[in-house]
């Protein structure tokens, strides 16, 4: 797929993948074997129909290949350009065995992307209301997900966001060469056709309790999400000039730092920036600092490549745009001037020992290896936990591990009427595994909705 | 949904509005605050909530115009909609009967104390209220104090109005004076929050202090807001505002908050009233009406540094 080149690209934050034209889809999709026992539809957390639309993609029947994805993915725009298919569907492409799998998600962007352009996405014929009102907490891909489903079924749906912008992770994390505003907001768009309400500003917990809200609706579907830093633990982690991956990147995604000062809100990025971590905000906030200036950026990553959860796609990107990588290393303190502000990092040098539960080899430090690293501003990006707001204002609400709800296989929690999914049950996963959380409560909702109550629950 | 119901300068450049926010105005209590954003490009920004009618469903916000987003709030008149408007946020305040509580508030820090003490003398405590401002023109919220407190001590650095001097010069005066101290609050600049500190520690006398990094979800979502206190890191939006003052380190929290202040000098040069494109007032005569993205390119080249 063209891309935009990396010296051209990291002046800028427009989409690095250019996409396919027609042509190229057809050619692409041609290649499907159309395998009578598709594997890649179970490599798809939510089982989109990948034979049939790739096969009308090749026939060039694009609307019909949109409406075909919509069947079990309703944001099909934003899941073909930012899920890890080369470890889902493509992962399991027949062809993927010899050579190259089926571009399945650069075909999927490409029908969703051909749809809104040619606005073939009309809200479906809504069936007669229900009645039944269901709020949902947190508006990212597991809240929109879930409120897409229920409206389709009739239900009034209200969602609560606690930002003044609606998206979550889509919103504030993940940069817009990744993921252009313009795919989300049509996406918002597509939601409120189909008569969902979004209350922005709404901090469930504060401006209301989760009990409050159950005045007001049938059933509740909490999705808030994983998405309160984590730090080092570390010497010198206040410094000026030391972030964490979501402060970086929500001053950049939501506030544009990077139009500072037509938009108000700075940012600090300076030459030399060092980022710590290896997975995907990692990638992200590095290849943010990159456009906004910074000529040096490293990635310090305490195993080796081979283990960073990161999707290859955006390494390789990174690598391309200049962002190099310190592998096997990890800081033990940052280092500061004398007005506060960091100016270097230590790190120690480390091998990798035995398998730790995750089945990555464990880290183990190098005595005595530490060596400096000169920065003037470093990106803390190593991992998230459980938005603490609604469980600490709901008492009744059980948790499993480190903060999260606790679930059983429809999705319920143990406050009746209420329901979560995507990252503040599972911590930090993917968008599509949200989405795919969002859907399958939006069933055990409706099912919840139009069953007998509250006694007749035996089925 | 937020609309300036009233609005009025107290002193120079120190406004009290009243703002709808029902919900707001129902949940909120002594201690929390909410954050705003006044227009599309604007910053999001914390101030506390003064006082609630959840009858009416409206809120009250006292502050201080200092820079582009306070200033910019200032411009804007009644039956105006703020843009953003969330909350009720922070830790309410710890509020119990402690005895006699010396209530300290320095410049806008008023503001907040307000709330805070009107919920220790619900509580039934003796309140010793002592206000300090730069000069006899910044003093605030007088009237309010005296009727809250039972008693009120004002003290300014030129010696204006009041005493001549520091709030802490007011507190040390009536601890030697043998006046029983159980509780101290201070809320104002950060020196000033470390200096009672300082003070209190010796006679180990409670003391509360409201912390004001600088913020942006105000939620928990960040870390920007973060403070060290007990030698733990805290977020200041979740965890507080209120900490005890004698474990603060305000020397990181003093450097914290300046560390945009370059950058804000630069954004506040675009905000000179009436001169900008970006100045949303309807005085001056100038156009508010003009396309934004015309707007947007005549600020980004007011930004671009000379030969640029
Ligand atoms: C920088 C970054 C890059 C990523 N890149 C990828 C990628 O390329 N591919 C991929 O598949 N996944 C990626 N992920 C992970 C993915 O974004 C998340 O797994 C996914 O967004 C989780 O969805 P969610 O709906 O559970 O929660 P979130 O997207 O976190 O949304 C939760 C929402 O709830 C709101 N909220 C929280 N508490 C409250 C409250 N009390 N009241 C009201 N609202 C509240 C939050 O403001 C937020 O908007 C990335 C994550 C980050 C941070
Ligand atoms: C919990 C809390 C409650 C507050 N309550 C009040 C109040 O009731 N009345 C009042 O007048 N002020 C209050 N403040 C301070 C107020 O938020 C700042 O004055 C305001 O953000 C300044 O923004 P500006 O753009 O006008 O000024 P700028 O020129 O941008 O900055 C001036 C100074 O304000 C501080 N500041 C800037 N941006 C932020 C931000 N996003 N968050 C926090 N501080 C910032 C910085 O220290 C900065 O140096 C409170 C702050 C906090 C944290
Ligand atoms: S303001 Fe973001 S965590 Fe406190």
């Amino acid at each position: 797929m063209p891309e935009q080149p990396p010296g051209q690209r990291v002046r800028n934050f427009d989409e690095v993948p250019l996409g396919y034209d027609a042509e190229a889809a057809m050619a692409e999709a041609s290649r499907c074997l159309q395998c009578r026992r598709p594997l890649c539809v179970d490599g798809c957390p939510v089982r989109v129909k990948i034979p049939e639309f790739v096969r009308l993609v090749a026939e060039g029947r694009f609307s019909e290949a949109a409406r075909k994805i919509k069947e079990t993915n309703a944001f099909p725009a934003i899941c073909g350009r930012v899920c890890p298919q080369e470890s889902q569907c493509e992962l399991k492409c027949v062809l993927g065995k010899r050579g190259e799998p089926v571009a399945i998600g650069r075909l999927e962007r490409f029908v969703a992307d051909w749809a809104l352009q040619h606005g073939k996405i009309q809200a479906p014929e809504l069936p007669p209301p229900t009645g039944y009102s269901v709020g949902v907490v947190g508006s990212g891909p597991g809240g929109l997900a879930c409120a897409a489903d229920l409206a389709m079924r009739g239900h009034d749906v209200t969602i609560y966001e606690l930002f003044h912008a609606a998206g979550g992770v889509l919103r504030y994390g993940i940069p817009r060469f990744r993921l252009p505003r313009e795919v989300l907001e049509a996406e918002l768009e597509y939601l409120a056709k189909l008569g969902v309400t979004i209350r922005l500003n709404f901090v469930v917990g504060r401006t209301a309790t989760l009990d409050d809200l159950m005045e007001d609706h049938d059933a509740i579907f909490v999705a808030t999400g994983a998405g309160l830093p984590r730090f080092l633990g570390i010497e010198g982690e206040n410094l000026l000039g030391v972030y964490s991956a979501n402060e970086f990147l929500t001053r950049v995604n939501l506030m544009r730092a990077d139009r500072f000062p037509e938009y108000h809100t700075p940012v600090h990025c300076g030459d030399q920036v060092v980022v710590v971590g290896g997975g995907n905000v990692a990638m992200d906030a590095a290849r943010t600092a990159r456009r906004l200036g910074a000529e040096n950026v490293t990635v310090v990553y305490r195993r080796t490549r081979a283990e960073m959860p990161a999707r290859t796609e955006e390494v390789v990107h990174a690598e391309e745009e200049g962002v190099r990588f310190g592998f096997l290393a990890s800081p033990t303190a940052l280092n500061g001037d004398d007005d506060g502000w960091v100016c270097s990092m230590t790190c120690q040098r480390m091998e990798l020992g035995e398998p730790d539960a995750s089945g990555r080899r464990r880290p183990m430090p190098i005595e005595g290896s530490e060596y400096e690293i000169a920065c003037d501003t470093a990106i803390v990006a190593i991992g998230s936990r459980a938005h603490p707001l609604v469980p600490e204002t709901t008492p009744d609400l059980e948790l499993s591990t480190r903060g999260y709800i606790a679930i059983d296989d429809s999705g319920a929690t143990s406050k009746e009427g209420v329901f979560a999914g995507g990252d503040i049950v599972t911590g930090a996963a993917t968008v599509i595994e949200a989405m795919g959380a969002g859907r399958r409560a939006a069933d055990s909702i409706h099912r919840y909705l139009t069953s007998e109550r509250p006694t007749d629950e035996d089925g | 949904m937020h609309e300036i119901v009233a609005r009025e300068e107290i002193a120079k450049d120190t406004w009290r509005y009243i703002v709808r926010a029902p919900e707001i105005a129902r949940q909120r209590r002594a201690g929390q605050f909410v954050v705003l954003r006044v227009y599309e490009k604007g910053e999001r920004f914390p101030l506390t909530v003064v006082s609630s009618d959840p009858d009416e469903g409206t809120i009250e916000l006292i502050f201080q115009a200092v820079g582009t987003s306070t200033r910019m709030l200032a411009k804007m008149d009644v039956g105006v909609e703020i843009l953003d408007l969330a909350g009720p946020l922070g830790r309410p305040t710890h509020i119990e009967h402690f005895g006699t509580c010396a209530v300290l508030g320095g410049g806008f820090g008023m503001a907040p104390v307000i709330p805070i003490a009107t919920a220790l003398a619900e509580a039934g405590n003796t309140l010793i209220g002592i206000n300090g401002a730069r000069s006899r023109e910044y003093v605030i919220l007088e009237e309010r104090f005296r009727q809250i407190c039972d008693r009120v001590e004002i003290c300014t650095d030129d010696g204006s109005y009041g005493h001549r001097g520091f709030v802490t010069d007011v507190l040390q005066r009536l601890i030697d004076a043998g006046e029983q101290i159980d509780y101290v609050l201070a809320i104002g600049p950060t020196p000033m929050m470390r200096a009672v500190a300082e003070l209190t520690r010796p006679y180990g006398i409670r003391t509360v202090v409201s912390l004001n990094p600088i913020m942006v979800d105000g939620t928990g979502m960040c870390g920007g807001c973060r403070v060290e206190v007990a030698g733990e890191v805290k977020f200041a939006c979740v965890d507080g505002p209120e900490f005890d003052a004698h474990q603060v380190d305000f020397d990181m929290l003093m450097k914290r908050q300046r560390m945009y202040s370059e950058m804000e000098g630069e954004a506040r040069k675009m905000f000179e009233p009436h001169s900008t494109p970006l100045c949303c007032c309807k005085e001056g005569g100038h156009d508010n009406n003009r396309g934004k993205d015309e707007a947007a390119a005549d600020a980004r080249a007011a930004s671009r540094p000379a030969g640029a």
